[in-house]
């Protein structure tokens, strides 16, 4: 009883973490199904059939494809812009720096939903077309945010005496900027891009209110295939995912660490 | 930009630096996003329909209808998404406190584990829960094998007795919507509260112990108020997209947990009644505002204290 008293809180964090994981153990796990239907609910047979075959129904990887380039596009736009306004906030005074920080904080406070549905009548007030383009300008304008907020932390963590140390050694500012400080917020730009691909990949409810039917991302098409039940192979390209995104943020934990341990 | 040693410094650099950096974002952001929203306003008050074309005639009665046919919908969006908030909170805080003191050399890999499923894609993830949920899904099947059918006949009882329940299953029910949120937003309430708990000096339970605080005052009085501020900023990146979300609703829910998301939806995208949808999504938006501003003023306060 005492034990349990004492690790009740690591007890309950395994439970939670095992919550955390198991839809995605399931949607590995059923990935190897061969469902005798068309619904992936049952586990019906082992098959390496969907894995083989990624692209077997149609529409899918068009759809992953229009994902990864609308993803790409729109986390290098946005990282873009999210990072000068960062630096603007992280090293600058200026008037209307509260004006900013709320402006910035809003797209962040606001439901997917009422995003969409604004963006939605400014493009139909204007008389623009829904597809590709108007999907990307939405992605780009809920990017932002995320990545100003990623960067502007490492930013304000950066000791501004290192710059100046540069100055002293003869260093131009733009030197001092290419060579020393953006090194520095270099993680900070990266974890902010992938960030907002990740957001922009995933994103379903912005991207339905602005979408036509011929620019179909992968949630569109998951969506789509949900009402008649979706096809295995939503399940690989999902496994995919997961495990490249651990791979993926595993990797850069190690490196990190490593850098760490050095430095000491 | 002036040259030589001093421009590197923060205070000497020209005042029009800034406002360069700041430009092209937020012109971004007030054309996309501020513009749209004036936008939706404007369109709520507009008379006409798609095929000829809307004029702007102040018509405030659309506010009266949407609320009037829609409160239901809207009221069980806040509800939903207020449980699921506090669940994640249940959930979220031994888990913050379990990763940031208690996982020792695996903290690295628990901290990718929690962020891990946020990089995936959150549909095919609820889709899961239909899976596992589902009438002859994972957990049905392992409680029959495990001859606990009666546990889950009761369980489901006590979901049917609290509102929650469908009746017969534990899919497509108010129960499988909140539990899709909760699991949705967790990572939200998570990392938030790590960042705070981490951060944390256990000495403080210490202290307060030493000047005889018992375990749960030493909790209430010194670990939570200090604790606030991540508490604060999880339940806002929760209860907000929540609260607009209708996926976990349309994909484990059933008719009668219709979000007000999906009435959003429904009214743009294929009722094209744009006045009754641009009336209730500015609706959503001013309830939401007024509740975080109340909520950010209370949690504020108590934190003086």
């Amino acid at each position: 009883m005492a034990w349990i008293r004492r690790h009740l809180v690591v007890i309950i964090g395994l439970l939670v973490m095992g919550y955390i994981l198991l839809p995605n153990l399931v949607v590995i796990a059923y990935s190897f199904n061969r469902p005798r239907g068309h619904l992936n609910i049952q586990w019906s047979r082992f098959s390496f059939d969907a894995w083989t075959n990624p692209c077997g129904t149609p529409g899918i990887c068009s759809s992953v494809g229009l994902s990864l380039k609308i993803g790409l596009i729109a986390s290098i736009v946005a990282t873009i812009l999210g990072t000068m306004v960062a630096f603007a906030l992280g090293r600058h005074r200026f008037r209307g720096r509260s004006l900013t920080n709320l402006l910035i904080f809003m797209p962040m406070a606001t439901p997917e939903v009422v995003m969409g549905s604004s963006l939605l009548t400014l493009f139909i007030a204007m008389g623009i077309p829904s597809g590709q383009m108007t999907i990307l300008i939405a992605h780009i304008m809920f990017c932002v945010s995320f990545v100003v907020v990623t960067v502007k932390a490492r930013v304000a963590s950066l000791d501004p005496k290192l710059e100046e140390a540069a100055a002293d050694l003869y260093a131009s500012p733009a030197q001092a900027f290419w060579r020393v400080t953006l090194p520095l917020v270099a993680p900070g730009i990266a974890a902010g891009a992938l960030l907002a691909f990740s957001l922009s990949f995933d994103d379903y409810i912005i991207t339905n209110f602005n979408a036509s039917p011929t620019s179909v991302t992968f949630p569109m098409f998951i969506w789509g295939a949900a009402q008649r039940g979706v096809p295995v192979q939503v399940n690989v390209i999902g496994s995919v995912m997961f495990l490249g995104a651990v791979g993926i943020v595993g990797f850069a934990q190690i490196v990190g660490a490593r850098r760490k341990r050095e430095v000491a | 930009m002036p040259d030589g040693v001093a421009a590197a410094t923060v205070r000497k650099r020209p005042n029009w630096v800034p406002y360069a950096l700041l430009a092209p974002g937020l012109l971004w952001l007030v054309v996309f996003f501020v513009l749209p929203t004036l936008s939706l306003a404007s369109q709520s008050l507009q008379t006409g329909d798609v095929y000829n074309g809307y004029s702007l005639t102040w018509h405030v009665q659309t506010y009266v209808d949407a609320l009037s046919t829609y409160w239901p919908q809207l009221l069980r969006s806040l509800m939903y998404a207020g449980l699921a908030t506090l669940l994640t909170l249940l959930l979220g805080y031994p888990l913050a406190w379990f990763v940031a003191h208690r996982s020792g050399r695996w903290k690295n890999v628990l901290l990718v584990l929690v962020i891990a499923p946020f990089y995936t894609s959150f549909l095919i993830r609820t889709l899961a829960w239909q899976t596992i949920l589902g009438d002859q899904g994972l957990l049905t099947s392992l409680l029959d094998r495990l001859h606990l059918t009666w546990a889950l006949h009761g369980f489901e009882s006590f979901l049917g007795a609290v509102g929650l329940g469908s009746g017969s299953q534990l899919l497509y029910s108010p129960f499988a919507v909140i539990c899709g949120l909760t699991y949705n937003f967790l990572p939200f309430m998570v990392l938030p509260l790590y960042a705070n708990i981490e951060r944390l000096d256990l000495r403080l339970t210490e202290a307060a112990s030493d000047l005889y605080a018992s375990p749960v005052q030493a909790f209430r009085r010194v670990i939570w108020p200090l604790s606030l501020p991540g508490v604060v900023g999880g339940t806002l990146l929760t209860f907000i997209p929540a609260t607009g979300d209708y996926i976990n609703s349309v994909l484990l829910g059933s008719a009668k947990t219709t979000m007000i998301g999906q009435v959003i939806d429904a009214q743009f995208l294929r009722v094209l009644d744009y006045p009754l949808a641009a009336a209730l999504s500015f609706i959503l938006m001013v309830v939401i505002i007024v509740l975080v501003m109340s909520y950010v003023r209370r949690a504020g306060t108590e934190e003086l204290l």
